[in-house]
Order: structure tokens, then sequence, then C-alpha cells
């Protein structure tokens, strides 16, 4: 059996897991956010821009990027990255590119008499935009958006490959000192992510009751985030 | 590891010579890296129906576990998968190659993606058909092989290319299991030569050379065969 101090390790690094996805998410929805508003804005250039961002930044895969933005960035300007920040760089700008998907999907669902109303009270774009359009469309947002946060918890367990003591680096550092059985520390280790995997899906639900109040869009978009 | 990117704080400039000397073996990588995934889509296709249809079992001894299974194992990172099946299965007695974890790994995780496409596709399937079936008494086995799957499988043919190419985007992660994939190679050759830039730039390019080309045409397919999965 995993003793005490084991298990408290494994907590911190689940510790770790939480902050990296949390730091990640926090980018990622920024980025989705602008990213779904520019791809539909009336500036070719802006547009052209988003969906080359959206090609490459979800067409390279996490693992990849990651290696790329710890070891090369460093290289080719100079600067140096912590592995937290090259970790929430790296899964922050691949969840902005789906997300950017999602924005995008969710902004084009709300009914174009919503926008119309909008400018006919003279309402100006930015504040059609905050008052009217997103808060409709991040309703339709949120089930997709719990998807892509599960994606992004799950990616979090590479940042162990960059030396950042998170679930999994703790896991295989057990599992090298010998410290318990490979077969405990290991389904000790899927057990917590599962158990932070399910808070995130609760947590989802939970917001999407707020934002839904008072709101009548049914549906949602579905989990298309793979 | 970390010395790649403590030793190298100047900026650095592209070097040709270098990048010309990777190629060869990158390429070498990513062509394991699609042979893993060929393999890993073959292993999610065929168990995810698998786990499609024993999830419509009217035995909940059947049900439940594969319910339990398919909401685990969606809900825990790939990479720990492959690490417990390197690390933990030889401990059990249970020794597999690098490969043979890694397409076992990634078809696992696949199928409980794959089988909830098949799901949806067969509860599309409409119920008179069933019932059909059911009144011509037709068996369990000719229900199945005759009349539902033969109008399932092709509404989720485009769902499949989709994870086609997020597995594709997850092959990278056998380098962790020493199996001598792309990102494998770039690694390798980062640290005999201290070229991050060449060596993760050409291995990202590379990648991207696939997977682009690849996510297009799935999204063809699923324009010109009026699927779509919202």
């Amino acid at each position: 059996m995993l003793s005490t101090g084991q298990l408290q390790q494994l907590f911190s690094g689940a510790w770790i897991t939480i902050q990296v996805t949390a730091y990640s998410a926090v980018i990622g929805t920024l980025i989705a956010l602008v990213g779904g508003v520019a791809s539909l804005s009336g500036s070719r250039l802006l547009r052209w821009f988003t969906r080359v961002y959206v090609e490459i930044f979800r067409g390279v895969s996490a693992i990849i990027l990651l290696f790329w933005v710890y070891f090369t960035l460093p290289q080719l300007f100079g600067i140096f990255l912590t592995p937290l920040q090259a970790g929430m760089l790296a899964l922050g700008t691949n969840m902005g590119a789906y997300g950017s998907e999602i924005a995008r999907g969710a902004i084009q669902a709300i009914p174009k008499g919503q926008t119309e109303a909008a400018i006919a009270i003279n309402l100006s774009p930015f504040h059609r935009l905050r008052h009217v359009v997103l808060p409709q469309a991040v309703v339709l947002m949120l089930p997709p958006f719990g998807n892509l946060l599960i994606e992004v918890m799950k990616a979090s367990a590479l940042v162990s490959l960059i030396d950042l003591s998170d679930l999994t680096e703790r896991a295989q550092n057990l599992r090298t000192l010998r410290a318990a059985t490979s077969l405990e520390i290991f389904t000790a280790v899927l057990v917590l992510y599962f158990l932070i995997s399910a808070s995130i899906t609760l947590g989802v639900r939970a917001l999407e009751r707020r934002f839904g109040r008072g709101l009548d869009v049914g549906g949602g978009l579905g989990g298309a985030v793979k | 590891m970390t010395a790649g990117a403590v030793a190298q704080a100047s900026p650095a400039t592209w070097d040709w010579d270098i990048a010309q000397r990777m190629m060869p073996e990158l390429l070498r990588g990513l062509s394991v890296t699609l042979q893993a995934t060929l393999v890993g889509i073959t292993v999610a296709m065929v168990l995810g129906l698998v786990l499609a249809m024993a999830r419509r079992s009217s035995l909940p001894v059947v049900r439940w576990p594969v319910v339990g299974f398919i909401e685990f194992v969606r809900s825990t990172p790939l990479l720990v998968q492959l690490f417990f099946l390197f690390f933990v299965l030889p401990d059990l007695g249970v020794r597999l190659s690098g490969f043979t974890a890694g397409v076992l790994g990634l078809g696992l995780h696949y199928a409980t993606y794959t089988s909830e496409a098949y799901r949806s596709g067969i509860e599309n399937v409409e119920k008179g058909q069933w019932e059909a079936a059911v009144a011509c008494n037709l068996s369990t086995r000719t229900t199945w092989g005759s009349v539902v799957l033969p109008q399932a499988i092709p509404t989720v043919i485009p769902a499949l290319g989709n994870y086609l190419v997020a597995m594709l985007k997850d092959a990278p992660l056998l380098s962790t299991i020493a199996v001598l994939e792309l990102l494998a190679v770039a690694r390798q050759l980062n640290s005999q030569l201290f070229r991050p830039l060449e060596a993760f730039s050409l291995a990202a390019l590379l990648f991207l050379a696939v997977s682009i080309p690849a996510a297009i045409l799935v999204r063809y397919l699923e324009k010109r065969y009026g699927y779509s999965r919202e």
C-alpha cells in the first residue's frame, strides 16, 4: 500500500496538474474568444491570420508544440522559459486553436436578428458583441468547452516530460524509487486524474445552469472536440 | 534533457547543413509514427465497435463495466495509460515491446471515443429496422451483421476519420515508451547535435505536412457525405 507520505506527494503533484490546467485554460479561453470573433471579422487579413493560426496550432500535436516551445523558443529568441511557462504557453495556444473553432460556431449559431436588432437600437459593435451576441453564444460554447477543458487536463500530463513535477512525474518518480508496486502507484494516479476530470464535468454543468438562466437557447453544439 | 534549453540562451540562426543531415532520420521516424497510427486506428475501430455493441447488451453485468471502462479511459491521460501498459504490466508478468504497448494504448484510448461514434450511428438506425428483424425471426447475429451495422457504419466513417487525425497527433507520445518515432528521433538528434532549433522545427513541419492535409481531407469527406456531428 502507498504510505501517507507517498500519497501526499501524489496530491501535491495533482495540485500542479490542476494549476497547469487552469493557467492553460485561461490562456486558451482568451485566445478562443478573440479567435472566434476575429475569424468572423470584416477584415480579410484578420480572418486569414486566424485561419493560419488555427490550422497550425491545431495541426501540430500538443507534445511536439510543447517540445518546440520549451527547447526552440529560447534558442530562437534568447528568452528563457520555465517549464511551467512553456507548459501553459503550449497547452494554452493549442487549446486556443480548438476553442476558436468552437467560439466561431457558437457565434454563428446566434440568429442574425439579434445583431440586426442591436444595430437598430444603435449599439456600437463592441456593445453588440459584449451585451447581445456573446452572452447567448457562451451558453452554446460551454458544453464543448467543458470537453475541451478535460482534453487540456489530460494533455497537462505532458509537462511531466519537461521536468515539471505534476501528477504523472510524481508517479514516474515513485516508480523509479520502487516506493510501492507500480500497480498501486499508477492505479492511484489514474483514479486521481479521474476525480479531477469528474470535478471539471460537474463544474461545467453548474456553469451551464448559471449562464443558461433566463435564456431560451437550448441544445448546445454537441461535444465535437477531438 | 533540460540541458538543451539552458545551454542555448543566445539566439541562434537556422543551419541548412544540419537540417539536411537530420532529414533522413526524421523521415524514418515519421514513417514509424504513421505505422503506429494505422495499427492503432485499426485496434480502435474494431474494439470501439465491440464496446458499442456490448454497451447495448441487455445484461447489466456486461453493460455497466463497459460504461465504467469507457468513462474511466476517456477521463484519464493517454500518457499515463501508456506508462501503465509499458511499466506496470511487466510487473504483472506481461511484457510488451514499446511499439505493441503503444499501439495498444492508442487503440484502447481511442476505442472509447470511436465507441461513442458507433453508438450514435447505431442509435440512428430506425427502430422499425430492429422490429422488422424481430418480425422476420432473424437471429441476433444476422440482425447486427446484415441489418443494423450495414446501415450504421457508413454514417460513422467521417467521425472515425476525425479520430484518425486526432490519433496521429497523439502518436508522438510513443516516444516516451522507447518507440523511435518522429519526436523520439528529434529528441535523439537534439541531444547528439545540440540543435533544438532544427530538430524540433523540422519535426513540427514534417508533422504539419501530414496532419493538415489529413484534416482537410476528413473535412471534405464530412461535407461530401453530408454528415455533421452537431
